[in-house]
């Protein structure tokens, strides 16, 4: 195979396994436009979003169709919870506070995950066929591939949701202004709950995509921080920088097996990440957010 | 108008409360010299890691609590101290006295590396600069093998000055309440120097204090440096205490740790961070205890459920504590302690 196709396949690798970045994306910028929350513990709801579809679906024999359903409602109300409990009573406080609340909580769902669950890696039913996708003379893994065409369609649509639903318009009119949003008569409070919800929505799906791709442990959701950082440094002006932000996260990290020992996918995006600080303090996509002091 | 009133009265019963804190912290010096002498020895291994705890967690108390830099890469910093007294160790036989400060300072001069360019702008980026910080150290600790040795880690012999070993956990635990206690009066001058209320200013308001003439982003890079100093100091003494290193020590859990200690103890005071560490050293010992308990009581082993559950109520104590009492349990003590000086009155 040819060093340029050989970088192709990579890519187009690399860029499916974005998709499921894209998707985690999408959960940290709804709930960061709706109330200026930076949500660290977006990998620990995804983590836990699978773990939720272990249970319904293998430990109560529920099978995977249930399984995702029953892991979807427990998402979602987990993220009310945390909303409701953790976050709303932050408002208003410095953002470095609602950080480390958000910290705090990822931390109790690894303690309260690796209690129930224990440490160890687990099997869970194969939504995702293996058969390899071939595009042209690339082989792209079944896993991968379909991985991708999920995220793509969930993300596709809860943008058009977002862009034509009453819900979707109070969540941008609460991001461009909340207090003018308040005034006109949105329930802001109803909005913040409303980005949690979504972001449990796709939290949960990119969750049991990971762990129908990798296997399911408690560490799960730390590829989240890492799109968390290169979305923050990409700059979160805009939803679709976000998504890029996501593809370009899988395609180096593909790019970097490549040419680097295996164990360096895993600080790739946090080299990319001190790179963009350093050449480009200003973001990917050149936020208007940023303030020099 | 009610906290001015309170100021004031606090003023005018200052001497009499000064002589008191002197005497108490008198006794509690003597208490602290004596202890080998009257405590078991799993209790004085127990106070020298917890001096290490508070030196650590004194150094992000100087960067979170008082000039407001959130770092998540805590740890990491800890982890470059021990690597460099390690290092010296191994390759230049340094004596501790020249490995320890060389420790705070390399971990000082790497994390102002990884900070300075988030350090000028305001935001996120710092977090994301020492979470990085933490991933990519880690890493380092794991992956360089020739200079690390890998997951294996390194072996440190004690510490010794002019031929004697710090080779006991009495001998130890004097050597670290000695860095302790001096570092702990360094802080507290520096905070009240003209660099403290900078750090305070750029916490409170970086604008205004940019305004009253606070060089923001050189107090912020001294602060930084000071607290990654600290943390370089505290992995320094951890790799004297344990005589060894290894990466697994210095991970994300650690830095939430410390981060538990800070906000535990209440962000912003010297008292705080000790407090904090004590509260949380203590923690995890007391859930042993407690489960060793409820295991024989239940008749099963809940030796691994140990670990998650102690992230579980790290987790509970930083939410709960910035919910409930951001001022943390420096606030609880100084309530207390006015209630005391109140009804002596």
């Amino acid at each position: 195979m040819s060093p340029v196709q050989l970088f192709l396949e990579y890519s187009i690798v690399g860029i499916a396994s974005g998709g499921i970045y894209a998707l985690i994306a999408l959960g940290i910028i709804v709930i960061y436009k709706s109330s200026r929350t930076f949500n660290f513990a977006m990998g620990e709801m995804m983590m836990l979003s699978a773990y939720f579809f272990y249970a319904a679906a293998v430990t109560f024999a529920l099978g995977p169709v249930l399984g995702v359903i029953v892991a979807l409602i427990c998402s979602i109300v987990i993220a009310l919870v945390i909303e409701r409990v953790a976050i709303r009573p932050m408002l208003g406080r410095p953002f470095i506070s609602v950080v480390m609340v958000t910290f705090g909580v990822g931390s109790i769902i690894r303690g309260v995950v690796g209690m129930v669950w224990g440490p160890s890696d687990l099997q869970i039913p194969a939504i995702l066929s293996r058969s390899p996708v071939m595009l042209g003379d690339i082989f792209v893994p079944g896993k991968t591939a379909r991985g991708f065409a999920i995220a793509v369609v969930i993300v596709v649509a809860l943008i058009a949701y977002l862009r034509y639903s009453r819900a979707g318009v109070a969540l941008r009119a609460t991001a461009a202004s909340a207090i003018t949003a308040y005034s006109m008569g949105i329930n802001v409070r109803n909005v913040i709950a409303f980005a949690w919800v979504i972001a449990a929505v796709t939290g949960c799906i990119s969750g049991i995509l990971m762990a129908n791709i990798n296997s399911l442990t408690p560490h799960l959701g730390l590829v989240a921080l890492n799109v968390l950082a290169v979305v923050i440094l990409g700059g979160m002006g805009s939803i679709s920088g976000v998504l890029v932000a996501g593809f370009i996260i899988g395609w180096l990290e593909a790019i970097t097996g490549l040419f680097l020992p295996t164990g360096f996918r895993e600080i790739t995006p946090y080299i990319l990440a001190l790179i963009i600080l350093l050449v480009r303090p200003n973001g990917l996509f050149g936020s208007k957010e940023v303030e020099r002091i | 108008m009610t906290t001015m009133t309170s100021r004031m009265s606090e003023a005018q019963i200052q001497p009499a409360r000064d002589a008191s804190r002197w005497i108490l912290t008198a006794v509690l010096m003597a208490l602290l010299v004596i202890l080998p002498f009257v405590a078991p020895g799993y209790w004085i291994y127990f106070a020298g890691l917890l001096g290490i705890n508070i030196i650590a967690a004194q150094g992000l108390n100087i960067m979170m609590g008082y000039t407001g830099l959130l770092s998540l890469g805590h740890a990491a910093f800890v982890g470059v101290g021990a690597y460099t007294v390690a290092l010296l160790q191994t390759h230049f036989d340094l004596p501790f006295w020249i490995a320890l400060p060389l420790a705070g300072v390399a971990a000082a001069v790497i994390g102002v590396g990884f900070g300075l360019p988030s350090l000028r702008i305001r935001g996120l980026y710092l977090v994301i600069a020492t979470l990085a910080a933490q991933f990519i150290l880690q890493f380092t600790f794991v992956n360089w093998q020739w200079l690390t040795n890998g997951d294996v880690g390194l072996p440190v012999r004690p510490a010794a000055l002019f031929g004697f070993a710090f080779n006991n956990e009495t001998r130890i635990y004097y050597l670290i309440l000695a860095v302790m206690i001096l570092l702990m009066i360094f802080a507290n001058n520096v905070i009240r120097s003209r660099a403290g209320r900078a750090f305070v200013a750029i916490r409170e308001r970086d604008l205004t204090a940019q305004v009253l003439g606070v060089e923001i982003v050189r107090y912020k890079l001294l602060a930084f440096a000071l607290g990654s100093f600290y943390a370089g100091i505290a992995g320094g003494l951890l790799a004297y205490f344990n005589q060894y290193v290894n990466p697994e020590q210095f991970g994300l859990l650690l830095s939430v740790f410390f981060l538990s200690a800070v906000i535990v103890g209440g962000m912003g005071t010297i008292l705080g961070a000790i407090l904090g560490s004590i509260f949380m050293t203590l923690l995890p010992e007391v859930l042993r205890e407690l489960s060793l308990l409820a295991g024989a009581t239940l008749g099963y082993d809940l030796g691994p459920i140990l670990t998650p559950l102690r992230e579980a109520i790290f987790g509970v104590l930083i939410v709960g504590f910035l919910l409930l009492e951001p001022r943390g349990l420096a606030q609880l003590w100084r309530r207390v302690s006015s209630a005391i000086s109140r009804s002596r009155t």
